[in-house]
């Protein structure tokens, strides 16, 4: 986890906001080191998290989580964290026709029109199994991360259907059990005559479901080596106040971690 | 900066993306042809251009997608598939070539031939008759001397060098070629297979059960007992999305199948995720109408370039680029068991396919007029040269420059640098002027 980050969003592994719905989001970027970032700070916290890995192996995660300092195979073999793999398990649904139990959550693969039940039925019963099983130990509150969403839309599954399946699991997983939510989508070029299945609309759908949104984008005046891009932090308040809170930052990834500054006191600048 | 020695769990599963780490000391056969990444430790191959090499952070990791975007004419990015197979022939690597319009056998007798003295430390294989001359101990020593480097080269000091030069004037020689097995896929001689129950259309879905066939039975996945020798396997695969694929995506505005190339490129990275295997796709995207798709495919492949060649444009008579044969651009690169990627310094670059060298160059624009009087020919601002990987026989060096981040000071850079690493390409011969 970025130490920096957890100042800028005021929040600890000891200490974080429940019921959190997290929307990390992109333009022509990458913004996946934020995904590796929760995953390591709700590991840290102790919650049991349910990861859908569903662009990258169980090793790269596990590779990166080892830099950052918590060992997933580790939160894998005693419960903590169960992922979904989804590049290998992929494989067998589309070309040995695979229909037995364990493919039930890829089965979008195999009919994406028929919408994402089967992945929905596979988070359900990941976070709502309750921890006094086998060692005793009781996790956190459950949370979910996904990584990255915007991939079914390229799979052939319909805008309508995956905003059906996030409201269905924020109302399991946040609303219900308390816990929290982070998805990652990917977007492209705002476009003037975008189609209607544009991962823009599935974006937009999305930030009007969730609490917190981390956009991250390149920097609107060009490419530079040093910031990366700039993220976009954007709060919904609850409460009296009208307006939402919205901060910009820039950043840089190194290899352990990213350092977030305010915009022009990048050291490349001063 | 050598490898990192990590202390992870043993890499001889394959589920891992390929990291080899040299802390498993001899249980691992070194591949001929690979070396680790600087970086992050994952293995990696050549391209075949050490130019591109360099460019994409030094070779392509093994287990992971380049796409290449093509060229109007689809000279330049067959040209680089070319390299690419032609770079798998030299170093005894498995091939698999699929295309829909020329037939694999044409493309693999057009192979261009590799300059013979970086092929005398290549081991051929066992059928080749070597001509036994007394210069052979010291044509082992020019590769012997690259054992001096640090530990990121020693330990593959048996096996083949990394990164080879090629002559487009001249094709592989037949007995060179044959010496590589090469598996081959053309998708007119087929017969389509419904498939009614996979989303994916018949083309696709029999190229991928093909793949998926070879990299079983000739145990790339690790289903194989160890006593084998390990191999990699290059995928080429031109000119996918194209309607000879069946795929509709480049001729229409709203395809029938509009998830099938992106649903293709999902299952072929899961097989390379899970085997000891490399893939080329070259694609052509200047067809498709729908930016979001090509969008979408970027983000499906770990390496994504994209080739724009002057010819017929008309950047072909604007003296910026009057040296050079079309741009460079580098769509994506990969963060691959790391947060952070390979960052180029710059996203200028030009490319110029010389006779003996495909050479990929910083072209950077003045602000200013270009074309003012004090700018001759010869101090002009693009003669900045990157030491591609295969000259320069410190791994370390691998930045030649290093150019601060603002385009003002990078033309003068490029000036105080020009005469210095001048003397370095006409070791290599790169004085020539003349293509093909």
């Amino acid at each position: 986890m970025f130490p920096e980050l957890n100042s800028i969003l005021n929040s600890t592994p000891d200490s974080f906001k429940s019921s959190d719905f997290i929307l990390v989001s992109d333009r022509r970027a990458d913004a996946s080191f934020l995904i590796h970032h929760h995953l390591s700070f709700y590991l840290r916290a102790g919650c049991k998290v349910c990861f859908l890995g569903l662009v990258q192996s169980f090793s790269h995660y596990s590779a990166v989580g080892q830099r950052l300092g918590v060992s997933l195979a580790q939160a894998r073999e005693k419960g903590q964290l169960v992922f979904l793999e989804g590049l290998k398990n992929s494989i067998g649904v589309i070309l040995q026709e695979d229909t037995s139990q364990e493919t039930q959550p890829l089965s979008y693969l195999r009919t994406p029109g028929a919408g994402l039940e089967g992945l929905f039925r596979f988070v359900e019963s990941s976070v709502r199994q309750s921890g006094d099983g086998d060692a005793g130990e009781s996790w956190g509150p459950p949370v979910l991360l996904i990584d990255d969403l915007s991939v079914l839309l390229s799979l052939g599954v319909s805008v309508g259907a995956i905003l059906d399946f996030t409201l269905y699991c924020k109302a399991t997983v946040c609303s219900e059990l308390q816990g929290n939510m982070v998805i990652l989508v990917r977007c492209e070029e705002e476009d003037a005559d975008d189609d209607e299945e544009g991962s823009n609309l599935l974006q937009r759908g999305l930030v009007h479901q969730c609490n917190l949104a981390l956009h991250v984008e390149g920097l609107p005046t060009g490419y530079c080596r040093d910031i990366h891009g700039q993220m976009e932090v954007w709060w919904r308040q609850e409460g009296e106040t009208i307006c939402n809170r919205r901060k910009i930052f820039h950043f840089k990834v190194h290899d352990k971690g990213a350092s977030f500054f305010a915009r022009g006191t990048s050291s490349a600048v001063l | 900066m050598a490898a990192p020695v990590r202390g992870m769990i043993g890499s001889t599963s394959i589920g891992n993306t390929t990291s080899f780490q040299k802390k498993t000391r001899s249980k691992l056969v070194s591949i001929p042809g690979t070396r680790p990444s600087v970086q992050n430790g994952q293995l990696l191959v050549s391209s075949g251009v050490s130019s591109l090499d360099y460019v994409i952070g030094g070779g392509l990791a093994v287990g992971t997608l380049l796409l290449v975007e093509e060229d109007h004419y689809d000279s330049y990015s067959r040209m680089l598939l070319k390299y690419f197979l032609a770079e798998g022939v030299v170093c005894g690597h498995e091939l698999f070539l699929a295309s829909a319009r020329d037939h694999p056998d044409d493309i693999m007798q057009e192979l261009p031939s590799p300059i013979v003295d970086d092929v005398a430390g290549m081991k051929i294989s066992e059928g080749q008759s070597q001509p036994s001359d007394p210069e052979n101990p010291d044509t082992m020593k020019i590769a012997w001397r690259y054992q001096n480097q640090p530990k990121v080269q020693t330990a593959l000091a048996s096996s083949v060098r990394f990164g080879h030069y090629y002559d487009v004037s001249k094709t592989m020689e037949p007995e060179l070629r044959q010496a590589a097995k090469c598996h081959s896929f053309y998708q007119l001689q087929e017969t389509p297979v419904v498939t009614a129950s996979s989303p994916l259309p018949s083309p696709y879905h029999s190229l991928l059960k093909s793949i998926q066939t070879v990299i079983r039975k000739e145990g790339f996945d690790g289903s194989t007992p160890q006593s084998k020798v390990r191999n990699v396997l290059r995928l080429g695969l031109h000119s996918l999305g194209s309607v000879l694929w069946g795929d509709d995506v480049c001729c229409k505005d709203n395809p029938a199948h509009c998830h099938a190339l992106t649903t293709f490129l999902y299952i072929l990275r899961g097989l390379l995720r899970t085997s000891l295997s490399v893939a080329m796709v070259t694609v052509p995207s200047h067809l498709t109408q729908n930016r979001a798709v090509m969008g979408r495919i970027i983000r499906l492949s770990d390496t994504a370039i994209a080739l724009e060649s002057f010819k017929g444009s008309e950047k072909e008579t604007n003296p910026l680029y009057k040296d050079y044969h079309g741009l460079l651009h580098v769509r994506q690169l990969p963060r691959l068991n790391c947060l952070s990627c390979e960052v180029p310094d710059t996203k200028d670059l030009a490319f110029k396919l010389k006779r003996k060298q495909f050479t990929i160059e910083v072209s950077s624009h003045q602000p200013l007029s270009a074309l003012s009087p004090q700018h001759t020919p010869n101090s002009h601002p693009i003669a900045l040269r990157v030491h591609s990987y295969g000259t320069s026989p410190n791994p370390n060096e691998q930045r030649g420059v290093k150019t601060p981040p603002r385009l003002l000071t990078s033309a003068v850079s490029a000036l105080k640098t020009h005469s210095t690493v001048d003397t370095a390409d006409q070791r290599v011969g790169c004085n020539e002027n003349d293509t093909d």
